[in-house]
């Protein structure tokens, strides 16, 4: 009955594979000169972002288009939207217009939880507040497998702020269900108390775990955490977490880079080395497009639940 | 009027007559008073129950909740006096306030109303309101509290316990360290880190009650410690009473039954505002803790918070929801649940921490007393044979913000009596 | 909360996945083709590409999954084998372009795997196991719209069984089998089922 896609978490590994095997027959559609397949003619998906992400909602635009699905953008920031029961009334006008779909961004963990309360469609979350963004993990898992064969077995290591990023949630449980390992990498402000309890492992020594991994994952550092004495100095956070040429070089060499973006630049990561062959972050924007034509379609290609 | 075969505190059948208000004879087969009697039908006979923090809304929130229908509300759940909280709007912070809300209390007279006056003006915490004042007012405020917002300033703390001395007030004390549970959403721990929601931490509420036990030793004070809800609060409080310092503590009812899982994982889906109250619900072992320490009498009180919002405040993502629960319809209900029904406590216990203690901890006089005769007729009749789904809509409170919908929890309040006059007879109000 | 139902594989089970009898298969279950069959309508039908395509030097094969392309591989060969050319092989899937993907649940994604040198200016050949009502063909006739622009497409079916529900027809047929439309027909290749075989099913049999 419940058809959406909230949490990475949701996703067995046969959903999981599913999804990844889809992308990989659809992108081929992107390589080819007409990107346009008819499947969702008549399907309407609605983008309904109350948080500014010009990225991810081109993105997931880009992708139902391709499905020949209508789409609606639906942009709340800056409108008088900001209370919660609006969202309950936006539902419910999106219910009247006949949504097939909702994509939900959202500064509020568990917001996409509530939408599904009040809408028919299927919701798929597009990121919510601190909490997930489960495309966000699929594409990174897309893009892995494409670099590295599969993902059994794998050792991902994710450096940043994962204590406030809704990227490294969600990738801790796709990887962990896909049979990767995975490794983060932070300073212990920025991990939560109760990451003990997560299926992976925890170092604070960068350096000891780049030789060990076979992708190295650094997150965003977000501006407002600088001032809020999570770390001491940008200075300081970028020595000793940041990705910079001499950590790079500790890397094997088949070993890739990903940033789910947008970067800061010789921050957590060197220009260099977001720029190198091994970095994945161009191919992972493509890669989004992909893997969310494959949500899209496994999502609303079949019957009307 | 005779109140025929009921068990006073669980115990054997008996009469019990009332004149004037108040209890004339208690006794097997009381001779028959004519008409008026109530057949109790082997109902436990209550002191009438006493909650020590309710929120009335009025005036301010009269959308949410009114003297009239909190006052109703509290009938239906057996209690024949609430100390309403003086979070409203204005604030009760002066004599006009706490008398306003008391003299409505004395108009629908469904039972007592005793207001709870400011400890700061405007609960801002620089200022002290005119304790005094509210002290000596119609409404002889005798608990202090800013409760929603916690007395944080040591300094202003310090005097709000000294200065309530001279009228034997209490300051009841919302612990809740500000800087700490910044933005803070739910209990940190597990749960809170999955969801990525912002934590709450326990220390938060520990700090600031380790600083409040000290502060109320060091210049002789009593303390009262509002809905404490962590393991580590309990131990500070043990530890306290173990110096034989002058502090009291109460716990909700839903913090002795409910867990912060819930707010992952429940009937009514994940992140339902419906679990989001402050403080916030705790994991399993605070829940054991804290009905261990009531049991044990280091927590000597059950108060409800009973909070109520209008749906719009809940139906909302959780980060823009109002905190807080309605309580007064399911006390007893959920304190049978977690503490009878476990053995934990029996009615006597349950007598002493919903009615005798909290009502000497508000320094009541007529209420709280033991069901003997000469005493006020203040009782409640409840059945705890039967087990009901609780239904929001069949409240008398205005707002249905409960988070037992749907739950099956035992017992019921068959009928309510303020001074010998019934407020409830057969579960609905008169 | 996430769940894809995802609906078997578009042909037929393998052996097994209904009750057989004693002699290993279901009374109201009859082969209509055994596996020498199968071979001489693809020999057959290889020949006949030959001849009409004049050599099949612009011929490209594209199977529709999964049988189809199994078929369209096997004609690859046996075109090889008689002529000496190796003629470009592939598959096009035409899930997306079905004209009944909400009358089921979603369908995973089958190949769609085009020569090096695509399709454009070639003779594209479709082949598929079964043709019934014509609309896969009709997705796979829009999918190719989209692939490339052929000079031609001609169609090869290894059974037609007709009950066509589209002006489409076959160039290339192995075994015309007339049947009701209750019945079932199963296509049985030994590269994915073990084995070769066409059965033909009783109504309501699944």
């Amino acid at each position: 009955m419940n058809r959406h896609l909230i949490s990475a978490g949701d996703l067995a590994k046969d959903d999981a594979l599913l999804i990844l095997d889809t992308a990989e027959e659809l992108a081929r559609v992107s390589e080819r000169s007409i990107k346009k397949l008819p499947t969702l003619r008549g399907r309407t998906v609605v983008n309904l972002f109350f948080e500014d992400s010009t990225r991810t909602r081109i993105s997931f635009e880009a992708a139902a288009k391709r499905l020949s699905a209508d789409v609606i953008n639906f942009s709340a920031k800056g409108s008088s939207v900001s209370k919660g029961e609006s969202l309950k009334d936006t539902a419910l006008t999106l219910e009247a217009m006949g949504a097939d779909a909702v994509v939900i961004r959202h500064s509020a963990s568990g917001a996409p939880h509530r939408l599904a309360n009040w809408v028919h469609g299927s919701v798929v979350n597009a990121g919510d507040g601190t909490h997930e963004h489960p495309t966000q993990a699929l594409l990174d898992a897309f893009s892995m497998r494409r670099r590295l064969g599969g993902l059994e077995g794998r050792k991902v290591t994710i450096v940043g702020d994962v204590l406030h990023s809704r990227v490294a949630r969600s990738n801790v449980l796709l990887l962990h269900t896909l049979g990767a390992e995975v490794t983060l990498v932070a300073p212990p402000t920025l991990l939560p108390v109760s990451i003990g309890t997560w299926p992976c492992e925890v170092s604070y020594d960068l350096d000891a775990v780049l030789p060990k991994s076979d992708a190295v994952m650094m997150l965003r550092v977000q501006k407002e955490r600088m001032n809020a004495a999570y770390f001491p100095s940008e200075r300081e956070y970028s020595r000793r977490y940041g990705l910079d040429r001499e950590r790079f070089a500790k890397m094997t060499d088949e070993a890739i880079v990903m940033h789910p973006g947008p970067m800061n630049r010789g921050m957590e990561i060197a220009a260099e080395v977001a720029d190198s062959a091994r970095s994945t972050i161009v191919e992972q924007v493509a890669n989004g497009v992909t893997i969310r034509m494959a949500v899209l379609y496994l999502l609303l290609g079949g019957e009307t639940a | 009027m005779i109140i025929r075969n009921v068990r006073i505190l669980g115990g054997e059948p008996a009469d019990i007559r009332i004149e004037d208000g108040a209890i004339a004879e208690i006794g097997p087969d009381l001779p028959g008073s004519g008409g008026g009697d109530v057949d109790g039908q082997g109902a436990v006979a209550l002191p009438g129950l006493v909650d020590l923090h309710t929120h009335l809304r009025e005036p301010g929130r009269e959308d949410a909740e009114t003297v009239q229908t909190g006052t109703q509300s509290a009938a239906r759940g057996g209690y024949t006096a609430v100390h309403a909280m003086a979070n409203t709007s204005p604030v009760a912070d002066t004599a006009g306030v706490v008398e306003q809300v008391w003299r409505l209390g004395r108009e629908f007279a469904h039972c007592d109303v005793h207001p709870v006056g400011a400890v700061t003006v405007g609960l801002e915490g620089r200022q002290l309101a005119e304790l005094g004042a509210m002290a000596d007012s119609a409404a002889r405020v005798r608990v202090f509290s800013d409760d929603g917002r916690c007395v944080d300033d040591a300094v202003l703390m310090r005097r709000a316990l000294e200065y309530v001395k001279a009228f034997d007030g209490v300051i009841a004390q919302h612990a809740q360290e500000p800087r700490l549970t910044a933005g803070a959403q739910m209990n940190e721990g597990v749960v809170s880190g999955r969801l990525g929601l912002t934590g709450w931490p326990a220390v938060a509420e520990e700090a600031v009650i380790a600083r409040d036990c000290l502060l109320a030793a060091h210049v002789g004070s009593r303390l009262h410690v509002c809905h404490v809800s962590t393991e580590g609060s309990v131990e500070i409080i043990r530890w306290a009473k173990s110096k034989g310092w002058n502090v009291t503590a109460e716990v909700t009812p839903h913090h002795l039954l409910l867990t912060d899982d819930l707010v992952e994982e429940s009937p009514v889906g994940a992140y339902n505002p419906i679990y989001k109250v402050n403080p916030p619900l705790r994991t399993r072992a605070d829940v054991e803790a804290l009905r261990a320490a009531l049991a044990d009498g280091t927590i000597d009180i059950v108060a409800t918070d009973h909070a109520p919002h209008p749906v719009e405040d809940k139906e909302t993502e959780w980060s823009a929801a109002a905190m807080g629960m309605v309580g007064l319809e399911t006390a007893l209900s959920v304190v049978q649940e977690a503490m009878v029904e476990t053995g934990l406590l029996d009615w006597a216990g349950v007598a002493q921490r919903m009615s005798a203690v909290p009502a000497r901890i508000g320094r009541l006089g007529g209420q709280g007393q033991p069901i003997e005769v000469g005493a006020p007729a203040n009782i409640t009749l409840y059945d705890p044979s039967v087990r009901t789904k609780v239904d929001p809509l069949a409240f008398a409170s205005k707002s249905r913000n409960t988070p037992y919908e749907g739950m099956t929890l035992p017992g019921r309040v068959v009928a309510t009596f303020l001074r010998g006059r019934p407020t409830v007879l057969e579960g609905k109000l008169v | 909360m996430v769940s894809f139902a995802v609906s078997e594989s578009a042909g037929p089970d393998p052996q097994g996945s209904y009750t057989t009898g004693p002699d290993g298969k279901r009374p109201d279950t009859r082969a209509v083709l055994e596996a020498p069959d199968i071979h001489r309508a693809l020999t057959r039908i290889a020949h006949e590409i030959l001849e009409r395509t004049k050599g099949a030097d612009d011929v490209v094969l594209l199977g529709i999954p999964t049988r189809g392309a199994t078929l369209a591989r096997r004609l690859g060969e046996r075109i090889e084998r008689f002529e000496g050319v190796k003629i470009p092989v592939g598959s096009v899937d035409i899930t997306m372009y079905r004209d009944d993907l909400r009358r089921g649940p979603v369908r995973p994604l089958g190949p769609t795997e085009l020569p090096p040198d695509g399709i454009d200016g070639r003779v594209v050949v479709l082949v598929d196991d079964v043709l019934y009502s014509g609309r896969t063909v009709r997705a796979a006739l829009d999918a190719l719209n989209d692939l490339g622009r052929p000079t031609s497409v001609q169609l090869a079916t290894l059974v037609d069984r007709g009950h066509r529900e589209l002006p489409i027809r076959a160039d290339y047929v192995g075994k015309n089998l007339p049947t009701a439309k209750s019945e079932k027909v199963k296509v049985y290749l030994q590269e994915i089922d073990g084995r070769d075989a066409v059965l033909l099913m009783k109504g309501g049999a699944r």
